[in-house]
């Protein structure tokens, strides 16, 4: 086995994708296998060095801050001084929700990058760039302990994307792309305000002293900001995040965002990026500004359960396959929100749960639909019919993660969102039973989709299609392949999952002050 | 967990519980491991294998022989003095104090269900090695077949409140598969979704029991809940009406899987599916969940005599207004499906009273003698080449005379003729319900025998006597089903004539009870029942009079409506008879017109409110944003000589909002 200890395995990870993509300005353009090939290479080599961590995770010592008693919580900490006159650091450290999120980033952009190589046939070169830099961006986010830092990689994660689907996308794509760029950037400007408003605070609070201002780690050792600081910059926070996860009201870029992007796109946007908005309210809103966490947390609770309710019934009569899929992410993503403004710990954990398998199983899904309309070049729901008969793996498959994205116990949707069920269940019976009827809707849903797409007789749109109906090729069933598994594995055995984030879990509710329910037993 | 035992004295109210020894530990994994390996391989292989049944059906075989062999041991043999056992596989959810095993248990209602469920399933394997031989997709139907198999096995092994609904979400799975096995029928596409999404319905309340249940006592495991519950009750650490709201809520869930009123409408639906599948899921087993969860939660029920009288009252109803559609209807296997909503409430009703017994016994004996009333029909169905119009049957006892007995036998026996299964399971339904102060349950229950009778006796007369309706094509063909299809029909005829008997005697002291006590005894201790001496020639011999006579009255009335000496002026005396009471006729005909309010207020009003949804989210949700971004752009070309694009224009509106932001944060966080 490999000793990653001795290496600054995290800056690696985050700094291997854009490597490969200088690599790669430097390849001609019209190589076109030359591209892929490098693509692929550095996206595993990416894959390989997230797992390495994640193998040397448990050995690995935990991070003490200078000065402060107990363990920060974090390993394979890296702090280099970036901007010394302001306190900007760059540093870098993982915890069990950032590895796996990590994790999920490097596994889900290894797939797009090889789903893409058959649909992507104009500018490969510069969309693999696009891709490789994407991937350095989400990683960093996950990784960056100063406010900074992740400021900096949140908005790299924006171009990128910006690009896969203004150039990449559907017909629609300019209005799309411009319209998630301008809904992100809205939020993520004010988080920058916020961000400097607190340093500015901290640093006049020190004495002029801007050491640690931006700092994670500082800031949440000091804590016991002023109330009314802690309210503005955690609703500046807050609609930064969010934006992103998106919670209802402010989710109408998505859908528009899911329609025109290409597949490994939305794979992208759906398994990874709504992720950075429960990731933020995680790792930064709440530990800073724990005080406006707690004030504002009923109204939240009250947004995620409408935006579970909401986005299923809304889902149910979207004619647009991925339209369809778009609504029902603001729907799961309700319950991250949920599960996180409760403050309870079964909830919390059902959250970080439901950030991963939705991730998984999501972006499986918009794989799916890339399998459709690579074939048909349509989506729309109405159109389809019968594919069990003419392309019956694809139908199965399919199937497979339509029943997992329903919570099918066993499969990996069911232990997260259930987790959020019974902590909600705990603090609020009634926010609990009202969530519960999206087990009816996402069911009305998910099976109306499935049987328009896979049941009846083979429709006529279909059947003028021939012979080009082909079942998946080897390339889908490799892609898919490796979700199928996880979806299973993380279904049967969720402790891969609840081992890792049980600490960061646990300390996030002592800092706020939520003491870990110990159940009624004795 | 597993590693807790229990004083073994099942006189002190709570029966012993032990670790599995390494002998039961290991059959009792193999009653799952072997059927999902038999799943996922016949999903593998199936397609190319020239025999697609050879994996699945030597499969249940052999689980069939270690069930009966554990059941065996525990029944007969007393292996377990009564007690249970259980073993942990693994810890499934290690979620802080929210840990839930992945737990096997196995105690005499374990066992008594293990018997049913696998009894018939195997003999339904066996018969659809006949009844699927056309069919090109068979290796699917048998990889389905497994996976139900295990699924409804983990169902009754489960530990556990959680690992219980993982394998009640996994039947309805199965389910949902089987019924939309030809799935290229619209109508079968739309029975499965149905189906699934009305057994959703009730798992919002099994769902929200569950957690009920965790945050009130604090662990999901079976004999954990049972064990702790009488403390915290007197302890004043749960409050009486918890425990009805948590009753009332896992009823929902059973309401939902055993089709009960106003749940009901999957049911006849599912009859879309192969006739094995509803002989076996949808007769025999896994409409069974139901009554199985509300007699594994006995102690939890008894604690809660204001929800025990609803699932009474939903039971007995449920009986009535089904027998009530059976009457008229012309599809063999809606009449049988009625049928099986009507008996499903019998064992609610006797749940509700606090006849757990009785449930189980009727659970039992309804199994054999629909899953053979159910797989009888296939070979009808199949002999008359796919019709199940009973109109279009009819004289059909001479060339299928197999069939014909053995339906025979199962009419016999869920009418109530003694000394067939139904009688003694029936009769000791209705009896408990009397004596234990609940006759108007009996009175309804009384009724709904007459009823049953009648019905029964038309399915058997328009289908086999009289004069033959079939089409005239398919008359010279119609033949008697293959061995796979008959010795199944053999079997279960001869478990009609005798299980009732096995289990229903001595009157009064029968072996069931023997077998249940241990498992029922906690909870009708608080219900404070006690057995009182049985009279044969008192209240009890009485009871059984009334219930008797009212069968043979059922019965020969359809008889000589349908029956065998059928002529014509006794057919338009029928049509005479529905013509004074059109109201009921069309009423009973149109099933009380549920599915049509349901497409009303589901399908039309829903679907409605779900389009204003989304038309408000694009109208006015993402309309504001947009309405946002116009104005921003006005305002900037009106303050801006040149248009520079619409990116630009935007970002100076944000950023203009960003520094007043930015100034009011900055001198509201320096203060």
């Amino acid at each position: 086995m490999i000793d990653v200890s001795g290496l600054p395995i995290l800056s690696l990870i985050i700094f291997a994708p854009l490597v490969g993509a200088i690599a790669l300005a430097f390849v001609p353009g019209d190589n076109v296998r030359l591209v892929k090939q490098v693509a692929l290479a550095t996206t595993l080599v990416t894959l390989v060095l997230s797992l390495l961590a994640a193998v040397g995770f448990g050995a690995a010592a935990e991070y003490v801050l200078p000065g402060s008693e107990g363990s920060s919580g974090f390993r394979y900490v890296e702090t280099v001084p970036w901007i010394p006159f302001f306190g900007i650091l760059y540093r870098v450290g993982m915890d069990g929700i950032s590895l796996l999120l990590v994790v999920l980033t490097t596994t889900l952009t290894t797939i797009s990058v090889v789903y893409s190589f058959g649909p992507i046939k104009t500018r490969v070169k510069e969309y693999m760039i696009s891709f490789l830099v994407l991937e350095l961006g989400m990683i960093g986010v996950f990784l960056a302990l100063d406010l900074f830092l992740f400021y900096i990689f949140w908005e790299i994660v924006l171009v990128p994307m910006y690009l896969i689907i203004g150039i990449w996308g559907g017909a629609n794509r300019i209005y799309a792309t411009i319209k998630f760029v301008l809904y992100t950037l809205v939020g993520s400007l004010l988080m920058l305000v916020a961000i400097l408003a607190t340093a500015f605070t901290f640093q006049a609070a020190n004495g002029g002293d801007w050491t640690g201002a931006f700092d994670l780690l500082t800031l949440r050792a000091a804590g016991g900001f002023d109330p009314t600081l802690q309210l503005f910059c955690f609703i500046a926070f807050f609609l930064a995040f969010a934006i992103k996860v998106p919670m209802w009201p402010f989710h109408t870029w998505l859908p528009d965002a899911h329609v025109e992007a290409p597949t490994a796109g939305s794979v992208i946007l759906a398994g990874v990026l709504l992720k950075l908005g429960g990731y933020g309210f995680i790792r930064f809103a709440l530990p800073l500004y724990p005080q406006a966490a707690h004030d504002l947390a009923g109204i939240i609770v009250v947004l995620s359960l409408i935006a579970i309710i909401y986005g299923a019934i809304v889902a149910i009569v979207q004619p647009d396959l991925k339209k369809l899929i778009a609504y029902s992410s603001v729907s799961h993503m309700g319950f991250v929100t949920l599960g996180i403004f409760v403050f309870q710990e079964q909830a919390l954990q059902g959250a970080v749960l439901q950030m991963i398998n939705h991730g998984i199983i999501t972006g499986a899904l918009f794989l799916c639909v890339g399998v459709i309309y690579e074939r048909t070049h349509d989506r729309t729901l109405a159109r389809m019919g019968g594919l069990s008969k003419p392309t019956p793996v694809f139908a199965g498959v399919f199937g497979f993660f339509v029943f997992a994205s329903l919570g099918l116990p066993g499969l990996a949707g069911f232990v997260g969102e259930f987790l959020v069920f019974v902590g909600t269940f705990a603090v609020s019976p009634v926010a609990a039973a009202i969530a519960a009827f999206v087990m009816v809707f996402a069911g009305v849903y998910l099976l109306w989709m499935f049987q328009r797409i896979a049941f009846g007789p083979v429709s006529d749109f279909l059947k003028g299609l021939g012979h080009h109906l082909t079942d998946m090729d080897r390339t889908e069933v490799l892609t898919l392949a490796p979700l199928f598994a996880l979806t299973i594995i993380f279904g049967l055995y969720p402790a891969a999952i609840l081992d890792l984030i049980q600490q960061p879990v646990t300390d996030l509710l002592v800092a706020l002050g939520s003491a870990p329910a110990t159940g009624l037993v004795p | 967990m597993g590693g807790m035992s229990f004083a073994a004295d099942p006189h002190a109210g709570i029966a012993a519980v032990t670790q599995a020894g390494s002998t039961e530990q290991l059959l009792l994994t193999l009653l799952l491991v072997l059927p999902i390996v038999g799943f996922t391989l016949t999903v593998v292989l199936g397609r190319r294998l020239s025999r697609p049944w050879i994996i699945a059906v030597p499969t249940i075989i052999v689980v069939w022989a270690i069930a009966t062999y554990l059941s065996v041991q525990a029944l007969i043999g007393d292996a377990f003095h009564g007690g249970a056992i259980q073993t942990t596989i693994y810890e499934w959810i290690p979620a802080g104090a929210f840990s839930v095993s992945f737990d096997l248990f196995f105690d005499n209602l374990t066992a008594v269900m293990l018997l049913v469920v696998t009894t018939i399933g195997m003999l339904v394997h066996v018969y659809s090695i006949g009844y699927m031989a056309h069919d090109p997709g068979k290796w699917r139907f048998f990889a389905y077949l497994n996976l139900f198999m295990f699924s409804m096995l983990l169902l009754v092994l489960a530990a556990n409140f959680l690992l219980v609904f993982a394998a009640w979400e996994l039947v309805g799975l199965s389910s949902y598969l089987l019924i939309g096995f030809w799935y290229h029928k619209r109508s079968a596409a739309l029975a499965n979704k149905k189906a699934f999404l009305v057994n959703r319905v009730g798992d919002i309340g099994f769902a929200l029991g569950i957690m009920a249940i965790w945050t009130t006592i604090g662990t999901l495991d079976f004999v954990q809940v049972f064990d702790l519950l009488p403390a915290q009750l007197a302890g004043g650490h749960i409050e009486q009406w918890m425990m009805v709201g948590i009753c009332l809520l896992l009823f929902c869930g059973a309401m939902g899987k055993s089709a009960q009123f106003p749940l009901h409408v999957w049911l006849p639906d599912a009859m879309e599916g192969p006739t094995p599948v509803s002989a076996l899921i949808h007769a025999a087993t896994m409409v069974n969940a139901g009554v199985y969860l509300v007699a594994r939660s006995s102690p939890l029920f008894a604690t809660a005599p204001e929800a025990l009288i609803l699932v009474a009252a939903v039971g007995i109803f449920t009986a009535i207004f089904a027998a009530s559609i059976a009457f008229t209807q012309k599809d063999i296997k809606r009449v049988l499906a009625y049928s099986t909503l009507s008996q499903l409430g019998y064992m609610f009703a006797a749940l509700g009273v606090g006849a757990w017994t009785a449930a189980i016994f009727h659970l039992a004996t309804h199994g054999i003698f629909k899953g053979l009333l159910f797989l009888g029909s296939g070979s009808v169905i199949h002999g008359v080449h796919e019709e199940q119009d009973m109109d279009k049957m009819g004289a059909l006892r001479r060339k299928m005379p197999i069939t014909h007995w053995t339906m025979l036998i199962g009419s016999l026996a869920i009418a109530g003729i003694p000394p067939l299964a139904g009688f003694f399971s029936k009769d000791e339904v209705l009896g408990e319900a009397f004596k234990l102060g609940f006759q108007w349950v009996w009175l309804i229950g009384v009724v709904v025998a007459l009823m049953t009778a009648f019905y029964m006796f038309r399915l058997m007369g328009k289908t086999f006597y009289g004069e033959s309706h079939v089409d005239p094509h398919v008359e010279p063909h119609v033949h008697e089903s293959p061995p796979t299809m008959t010795v199944p029909l053999i079997i279960l005829a001869v478990l009609s004539v005798v299980a009732g008997a096995y289990l229903g005697l001595p009157l009064g002291d029968s072996t069931i009870h023997h077998w249940l006590a241990p498992v029922f005894h906690p909870a009708l201790e608080t219900m404070g029942v006690h057995a009182e001496p049985y009279q044969l020639f008192g209240i009890d011999g009485a009871l059984i009079l009334v219930s008797v006579a009212v069968a043979t009255i059922g019965m020969v009335a359809a008889w000589r409506m349908f029956g065998f000496f059928r002529i014509h002026d006794r057919l338009d005396t029928v049509r005479a008879l529905t013509a004074r009471v059109p109201t009921l006729y069309q009423g009973s005909f149109h099933k009380w017109y549920f599915d049509e309010l349901n497409d009303l207020l589901f399908v039309r009003i829903g679907g409605r409110v779900a389009d204003a949804f989304a038309w408000f989210d694009v109208h006015i949700i993402d309309g504001a944003v947009n309405g946002v971004a116009t104005l921003t752009r006005r305002a900037g070309d009106e303050v801006r000589q040149s248009q520079t694009g619409r990116v630009q224009n935007y970002a100076l509106g944000i950023a203009g909002g960003l520094i007043l932001i930015a100034v009011i944060l900055l001198l509201v966080g320096t203060r």
